[in-house]
């Protein structure tokens, strides 16, 4: 790819997980083998349910994990070899839930330009000008900067952690569902500010998210993850109207669209999330498959198309489950 | 309406605050038929879980409760000591919390949990509890239903552990279920299987159910009839067709237009807004609730309060001072916040 900023290639991390008392250690494959690129300026959604490692990924874009193997490049960088300041100079992230993520006894402007303080800056009388002046951009009003973030309403905390993430101009910034622990008024003006700055500043988004409808409205492109492994990327407009993986089918039936009428989607996923400590065999996804067939379970699934848009899925390897297919996978695959 | 299950009339909850008395809910008004589902929606700090556990009789001791009717069933709720209460709650009338690892003891087992209400309730033997213990959790979905009785809450995921609460609701058949954000806490997938779920069950036994939610897009799919609250105040009620096709509180139509919709908004366009803060209730207020955030806000909006008036439609109600004919031409202006 010619332009990527960020270059994830075959990056596994495993944790160990006590398994009980005097019984040893099981491996617990967070995030296993992903690849994949973000261009400069595009928005990437990545999707997927609690405990896919959707979460672990961020973390290792943002060198606070290092990955068991496999490689990250940031900007052409490799993320282990340069140091977490560097990291921090390029990219940013903006947390889920804005009264944890704020020190409650720092004052909003110490919050803001403490990265300032942290990268050195050489200007320090220009710190506070500074903190204004993105706080104006952000839609703080200049009088809160001696307030606590205990004074202010989660919106506003919000704002203060996108303003502390982008005070040194950062390339990259990586939203942890950065709405969804706010109201939908909220959230709209929230996204609304992440759309503007983004044009402002030419940034990079990578958006982790479980609110399909905000991924498909920020998004230039979509990756979504199922127990660790992505299993169908590609952009924003065909994800959503031509999903090829039945796990992305079922995300997306289950979105509740404000529509009266429809009545709540059955999306035939079966109970439970598998145990990833123990993941299925073959494709992990099999047992909570609609269009499961019987090689399923013993092979695991060849990975189809390019980097940018891939699904990885026995149903679109070569001449295999064409029936099972049926109409949709026909329709994707003629663009 | 035909056959009310409950019926509430002029709702209020009172909180004593350091700073004053605040109003966190204030004549609410509704009924529920049976085999009816209300959903209640609203932003955080509006009053809806204040308002279902008041209903409850749950509040906490600073808040007081002020009630002119409270009928479940035609049994006036009002008077009834702490102990009749209780022989209501869990039996008549059940609830279903939002956090299930919160809502769950997690020193018991889930069997001895389940069986608890009806054992309290009905004069049964264990055994008869056990089995309809089993039974309901194979009705919610989980498998090896009578091993699973033996289980603590933290041996189960998010989901089972609220198909659990479910099936606990369900015990004694109540006539009526309240659900507070029932699926919060819940992955959309798991989310989606659960309203399912509950929808169905709702059917099948014939219970009224009361779900309170912020998400408009579970109302719209749940609900048969929708109240919208605002700062303490229903300000639109109406069945899901009304309020989402024909929204005429300003409020209703702002928080619709404030929602991505995959296929109907345009992708990285600018949402609507709703400009401001919630106002604070501590104190009196004499005049629209949402009068500091409204774009329409005018001089008559200021004086005294605002009552609920009819839309075109019956049964729709809005707490607005404009006419019917002006918030339906508001839905067409847009906005620019």
């Amino acid at each position: 790819m010619s332009d990527s900023i960020i270059e994830v290639s075959d990056v596994t991390r495993t944790f160990m997980i006590s398994a009980g008392f005097m019984r040893g250690k099981k491996s617990l494959h967070a995030v296993n083998g992903v690849s994949l690129n973000v261009e400069r300026g595009e928005v990437l959604g990545i999707v997927g349910e609690s405990g896919c490692g959707k979460t672990t990924l961020a973390k290792m874009m943002l060198g606070l994990l290092e990955p068991t193997s496999g490689t990250l490049r940031l900007d052409g960088q490799a993320v282990g070899s340069a140091d977490r300041i560097q990291v921090a100079r390029i990219l940013q992230p903006i947390f889920q839930d804005p009264y944890s993520s704020l020190n409650p006894r720092k004052s909003i402007g110490d919050i803001i330009t403490l990265p300032l303080k942290v990268q050195n800056d050489p200007n320090p009388e220009t710190w506070q000008s500074r903190a204004e002046g993105i706080m104006d951009l952000v839609g703080l009003p200049s009088r809160v900067f001696n307030n606590f973030p205990s004074q202010l309403s989660g919106g506003q905390r919000q704002r203060v952690a996108i303003a502390r993430a982008l005070i040194n101009r950062p390339k990259i910034v990586i939203c942890d569902e950065p709405t969804s622990a706010l109201d939908v008024s909220v959230q709209s003006q929230i996204l609304n500010l992440l759309q503007d700055l983004r044009a402002e500043f030419g940034l990079t988004y990578v958006l982790i998210s479980h609110n399909l409808a905000v991924v498909e409205h920020m998004a230039t492109r979509v990756a979504v993850m199922y127990l660790g492994r992505i299993v169908e990327q590609a952009d924003t407009e065909t994800l959503f109207k031509a999903p090829k993986h039945p796990y992305t089918e079922a995300l997306l039936g289950s979105v509740l669209t404000p529509e009266p009428g429809l009545g709540v989607p059955d999306t035939h996923l079966g109970v439970a999330y598998p145990n990833p400590i123990d993941p299925p065999s073959g494709c992990t996804f099999h047992p909570r498959c609609a269009k499961v067939m019987d090689h399923c379970s013993k092979q695991a699934p060849p990975t189809i198309g390019a980097n940018d848009a891939m699904v990885e899925c026995h149903l679109y390897a070569d001449g295999a489950g064409k029936k099972a297919r049926g109409k949709r996978a026909r329709k994707g695959k003629r663009k | 309406m035909a056959n009310p299950i409950l019926e509430v009339e002029n709702l209020c909850v009172d909180i004593e605050v350091p700073s004053g008395i605040l109003h966190a809910v204030q004549n609410v008004s509704f009924s529920v038929a049976k085999g009816e589902t209300l959903c209640i929606v609203g932003e955080s700090g509006c009053g809806k879980s204040i308002t279902a556990l008041s209903l409850m009789n749950l509040l906490p001791k600073s808040a007081k409760r002020g009630v002119d009717k409270l009928t479940l069933d035609g049994r006036d709720l009002r008077e009834l000591k702490e102990r009749q209460m209780s022989d209501i709650r869990g039996d008549a009338m059940a609830m279903i919390f939002q956090e299930p690892m919160t809502s769950l003891n997690p020193a018991y087992t889930i069997g001895n949990q389940l069986e608890e209400a009806m054992l309290r309730h009905r004069k049964v033997s264990t055994a008869e509890a056990r089995d309809r213990a089993v039974f309901l959790l194979e009705k919610v979905g989980i498998t090896a239903a009578r091993s699973r009785l033996g289980q603590y809450p933290h041996q189960l995921s998010g989901g089972l552990r609220q198909r659990v609460m479910i099936a606990m609701s369900l015990m004694c058949e109540p006539a009526l279920i309240l659900a507070d954000e029932p699926t919060t806490a819940l992955d959309v997938t798991i989310q989606a299987q659960i309203l399912h779920l509950l929808a169905e069950l709702r059917h099948e036994f014939d219970s009224s159910l009361i779900l309170i939610t912020h998400d408009l897009g579970i109302v719209a799919r749940v609900a048969d009839r929708v109240a919208v609250m605002y700062a303490g105040e229903f300000v639109e009620t109406g069945t899901a067709e009304q309020v989402f096709n024909a929204p005429s509180h300003p409020y209703t139509q702002g928080l619709l237009r404030c929602i991505p919709i995959p296929g109907k908004t345009k992708r990285g366009e600018h949402l609507g807004a709703i400009p401001g803060i919630v106002p604070n209730l501590v104190g009196n207020m004499d005049r629209c609730h949402f009068a500091s955030r409204c774009p329409y806000v005018h001089d008559a909006c200021q004086s005294g309060e605002i009552a609920l008036r009819s839309s075109f439609e019956k049964n729709h109600q809005y707490r607005c001072v404009l006419s019917p004919k002006a918030c339906a031409s508001n839905l067409k202006r847009k906005v620019v916040a």
